[in-house]
């Protein structure tokens, strides 16, 4: 396969003969301010016009600027990048760049054995070695024997390279992020022109930073170049992918392309109440710089607010959305819980986090699937859906709007950090090829109001009779108080109470009509089944088939589902003999299918913070599978 | 950027359709059996509501009462109006949600004082500091009357009610103090007993484009019977209410004797036929400046007359004024096309 992409800088004039490989994983390392992310994301831009499969994985401290050179202030951004399809980004990285003792101390460990080390020698002072509490130098006292290892000046050659630019010793140090970044282009054979019409697009406007930042890029590479480094020069080859238009995305860039084309589809005007939240913050932000699309956006007061607001706009016949992480779920139960009883199509995004708490707000978890679940009070079920890759978090929010409508039902998607964060290529979806979103109260405007009852519901999904207000004698009054089947009125019997229990679970488990089946990956029945959902599906799949290599029969199916249940899961799990389900939380899934199919459901269970690693897991399922 | 500022304000007729017909206090009562105690003062107010509304004569179905939790907030079901009986406190939010979305209707909230300034107490300010075109009333018993008299945060200090049975020993909130404080755009005061006060006062703040905030005094006869009463019954009311009237001197007294000036320290009261008669002030709701505002909210009873009426009325753009001319401005600058949008800064083939 090809690419349209164009090759400047081409590399493979240095003396040393180039490697090829099939996979190789890079992280950037460094303070928060040294510029770590933004290097990430050129190389993921470069790598993607290159034609590579890649999957990122930024991880920043929740701390803004934490003190310079300290263990708290560290900054990483992963890419691994393949000539296959990959579906993780990577469990330890092949290459670590460290710009300085801190981020060596906290990311050595993760390098696998015999990896590269980029350090940035300038860095290594006694003052720095302190900070990230060195009791002697890495770099001399042979503790880093066994790793390949490129000492570069990082630093003052960035400054060197941009001497007579007249810049300010800072800004000048600023530029050190692109030498390395020039250096690793050269490493893997990156070209460098996307990242030079990035550089003249973001910094046109002031020329002396461009040219600066162009240089140092431009000394990076020629550092590599001429630096004759053994071993190190490696190129992986295009991956074959799809054909088609892509694009990068990350799931939450994702969830707000989402939330447009489903006001598209459905023409509807969307509504985004939110309280800024780590992970999700982004999706109000790039929500409220789209206002040409007719986007309400609402910075609320507090969650309860946001949620509120969104419950006030579906009411009224908008696509009301609200998007949070959990400890703004715990605050949005009681009004979620209104939407419940109140029978309103509401969205409420939770991009979950490491908890309990403030936990750690900027790590990854799947800890939210009880408290969406269960986390309110009273039998209040509602559905809810989980994305299993960032470009998935697109579709599963028109799912969501899809399933909110047709059933007149609050909708829970999850997401998470990881994919919150993680950037992969995506085919640019045709819009013209999607379905267009049913809006049933549409169809109830020219309804007789003899007809009309605000409970009276579809035989098929039990949907009520939902009209928003405006229309001429349907007045009617909804609220938070049971109701009455039929009539909404207020209602406190015994059987009325009894019956709308059951209707309201009946109308979300009957959903499970309108949803595929669970699909399996491998045998059909068997030894052992792995069952996953949500973010883990990358990691889960790569390990499946790791295990799958290693000899292993092994079949794999994945929940994007919840509640409910695809209506044959209850079969899947009962063809095999085990039943393993990896989660990054203590088995909550695990706990639903105990509960739900009886069966001795065992967990894979890491709650660290980070990503399922996808080499443990594929061990476990190694374990199990031998059994 | 700078902001741009929306168009003036337009009066309600110019976006809530008009009913076609002359409507009738009827039209707006549904048919729900009220639910309140004999003699509380929630009665009078769904009266004066439902005569104040008619001679707006905006179509019910045009109009949403939105409420939280509490006997005050049992309100929209006895509305022949769309309604929404929510949660405790939130009401403000599914209004402002509910308004955004459709600016066609009109939005009413119905909430209590532990509704709107306990629980709900942070959206009440925000809901008026983004001056939300939606009309709030706060029935205002000094006490926690749904869940059988505890007290209230307007109830005063040292008050004895169930859940303080030697005193509260908090001090209460100023309903328009705080409403004054979180830059309310209209800001009155009436209570359950005069019905024509209150029917005029609700039509006013049914009129206002933007957030309107009326406190109504309400007599709850079970758990704090008589709570106003010292000065809201008939016989002393004129002596101790002082009726506000937009561009009228702030007189009161049975004959008109009495009036408020400004002193060194606030406001004080002099004789009409004193030597400080020529510095009695006349009330000015449109005033920007919120500072008389503010004197006239803390007059309390027994050492000054406590006002009732329109305190405070000013003209700015609503939250949705801000928004919808931000949307307008937005498409015509650029496309809305969302398959473009969908492709993100940049793109490549893979053939
Ligand atoms: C979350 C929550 N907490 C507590 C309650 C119980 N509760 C219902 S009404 C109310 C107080 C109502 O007082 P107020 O707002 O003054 O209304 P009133 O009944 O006096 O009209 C309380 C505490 C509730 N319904 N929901
Ligand atoms: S308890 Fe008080 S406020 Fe509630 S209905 Fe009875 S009298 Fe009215
Ligand atoms: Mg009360």
């Amino acid at each position: 396969m090809t690419t349209t992409s164009t090759k400047a800088n081409g590399s493979g004039n240095s003396s040393m003969p180039i490697q090829e490989r099939d996979r190789v994983t890079v992280r950037f390392a460094g303070d928060s301010g040294d510029g770590m992310q933004l290097a990430g994301n050129r190389f993921a831009d470069a790598t993607a016009i290159f034609g590579n499969d890649f999957s990122t994985l930024p991880d920043f401290p929740a701390e803004i600027r934490a003190p310079a050179g300290s263990l708290a202030g560290v900054s990483s951004f992963q890419i691994s990048f393949s000539k296959h399809q990959i579906f993780t980004p990577g469990d330890e990285p092949d290459t670590l760049v460290a710009m300085n003792p801190a981020a060596l101390k906290s990311h050595l460990s993760a390098l696998t054995k015999g990896g590269l080390l980029v350090i940035n020698e300038d860095a290594f002072t006694s003052g720095n070695l302190k900070k990230a509490n060195y009791p002697s130098n890495p770099l001399s006292d042979g503790s880093l024997e066994g790793y390949r290892i490129i000492k570069a000046p990082i630093t003052t050659a960035a400054v060197a390279a941009v001497d007579d630019l007249g810049l300010s010793n800072q800004n000048a140090e600023r530029t050190k992020n692109f030498f390395a970044l020039g250096l690793v282009y050269w490493l893997y054979d990156r070209d460098l022109q996307p990242t030079l019409d990035w550089i003249e697009e973001r910094f046109g406007r002031l020329p002396n930073i461009a040219e600066a930042n162009r240089r140092a890029l431009f000394a990076g590479h020629s550092y590599g170049e001429t630096t004759e480094i053994a071993d190190a020069h490696v190129r992986v080859p295009p991956a074959v992918l799809t054909p088609g238009e892509y694009r990068t995305i990350t799931g939450n860039q994702a969830m707000v392309l989402g939330l447009i084309t489903a006001a598209h589809l459905s023409d509807l005007e969307l509504f985004y109440g939110s309280y800024p939240i780590t992970p999700a913050s982004d999706i109000l932000v790039e929500l409220a710089a789209l206002r040409e699309f007719g986007v309400r956006t609402f910075q609320a007061e507090d969650e309860i607010s946001a949620v509120g607001t969104a419950i006030g706009a579906a009411y009224g016949g908008g696509l009301g959305v609200t998007g949070t992480s959990g400890p703004g779920i715990a605050l949005k139960s009681e009004a979620i819980n209104l939407a419940v009883m109140t029978e309103l199509p509401l969205i409420v995004l939770d991009v979950q986090r490491s908890g309990p708490s403030t936990g750690m707000p900027t790590k990854t978890e799947q800890t939210d699937l009880l408290q969406v679940m269960y986390g309110r009070n009273g039998e209040s079920p509602l559905c809810v859906l989980a994305a299993k890759s960032p470009g998935d978090c697109f579709y599963m929010v028109l799912e969501a709007v899809r399933l909110a409508y047709q059933f007149v039902t609050p909708v829970v998607l999850l997401s998470d950090t990881y994919l919150a964060n993680t950037a992969e290529p995506w085919p640019v979806p045709d819009i013209t090829q999607l379905d267009p979103i049913d809006v049933p109260y549409r169809r109830l405007e020219h309804v007789n109001p003899e007809d009309f009852e605000p409970y009276k519901r579809d035989p098929d999904t039990l949907a009520r009779m939902f009209i928003p207000p405006g229309l001429p004698n349907l007045q009617h009054r909804i609220g938070g108080l049971e109701k009455s089947d039929i009539t909404g009125d207020v209602a406190y019997s015994p059987e009325n109470h009894q019956r709308m229990t059951d209707l309201r679970a009946a109308k979300i488990a009957g959903i499970a009509n309108f949803i595929p089946e669970l699909e399996v990956d491998g045998p059909e029945s068997g030894d052992l089944l792995v069952l996953s959902w949500g973010s883990t599906y990358g990691a889960v799949f790569t390990a499946v088939n790791d295990a799958r290599e290693a000899g292993h029969e092994v079949a794999h199916a994945h929940l994007q589902y919840l509640n409910p249940f695809p209506r044959n899961l209850g079969d899947v799990v009962s063809r095999y003999k085990k039943v393993l389900i990896p989660e990054a939380n203590t088995g909550q899934l695990r706990m639903l299918v105990r509960a739900n199919f009886l069966v001795d459901a065992k967990g894979y269970n890491e709650v660290t913070g980070q990503p399922l690693s996808a080499r443990l897991l594929a061990e476990a399922i190694g374990q199990l599978a031998a059994e | 950027m700078v902001l741009q500022t929306p168009h003036a304000p337009e009066p309600v007729e110019s976006i809530i359709p008009l009913a076609s017909e002359d409507l009738t206090r009827k039209d707006y009562a549904s048919d729900v059996d009220t639910r309140w105690c004999p003699g509380c003062g929630d009665y009078s107010i769904l009266a004066q509501m439902q005569r104040g509304l008619s001679n707006l004569n905006v179509a019910p179905e045009k109009m949403v009462f939105v409420s939280g939790i509490g006997c005050s907030s049992r309100f929209p079901y006895y509305m022949n109006t769309y309604g929404v009986h929510s949660i405790h406190g939130r009401a403000p939010t599914i209004a402002s949600g509910l308004k955004l979305a459709r600016p066609d209707l009109m939005v009413f909230v119905i909430t209590g004082d532990g509704d709107a300034l306990s629980i709900g107490g942070n959206h009440l300010l925000h809901v008026l500091r983004r001056n939300m075109d939606v009309k709030i009333f706060l029935f205002n018993n000094r006490i926690y009357g749904l869940t059988k008299g505890q007290y209230s945060p307007t109830s005063e200090l040292g008050k004895v009610t169930k859940s303080s049975p030697i005193g509260t020993t908090e001090r209460p909130l100023n309903p328009l103090s705080v409403a004054l404080a979180s830059e309310a755009t209209f800001v009155a005061r009436t209570f359950d007993t005069d019905p024509q006060h209150l029917t005029a006062t609700i039509e006013q703040a049914a009129r206002h484009h933007g957030a309107a905030f009326v406190e109504i005094l309400q007599n709850c006869n079970i758990f704090n019977d008589r709570a106003f009463a010292d000065y809201t019954d008939r016989d002393v009311r004129n002596e101790r209410l002082l009726y506000l009237e937009h561009g009228q001197p702030m007189l009161f007294g049975e004959n008109e004797d009495k009036g408020l000036a400004v002193s060194a320290t606030g406001l004080r009261v002099v004789d009409t036929d004193g030597p400080d008669a020529g510095l009695i002030l006349s009330h000015d709701a449109t005033r920007p400046a919120p500072d008389v505002h503010q004197l006239l909210a803390r007059c309390q009873y027994p050492e000054m007359p406590v006002p009732m009426g329109v305190i405070r009325r000013v003209n700015a753009p609503t939250y949705g004024d801000y928004i919808d001319s931000q949307i307008e401005v937005a498409k015509f600058k650029s496309r809305n096309d969302v398959a473009q949008l969908l492709k993100g800064r940049s793109t490549w083939q893979v053939e």
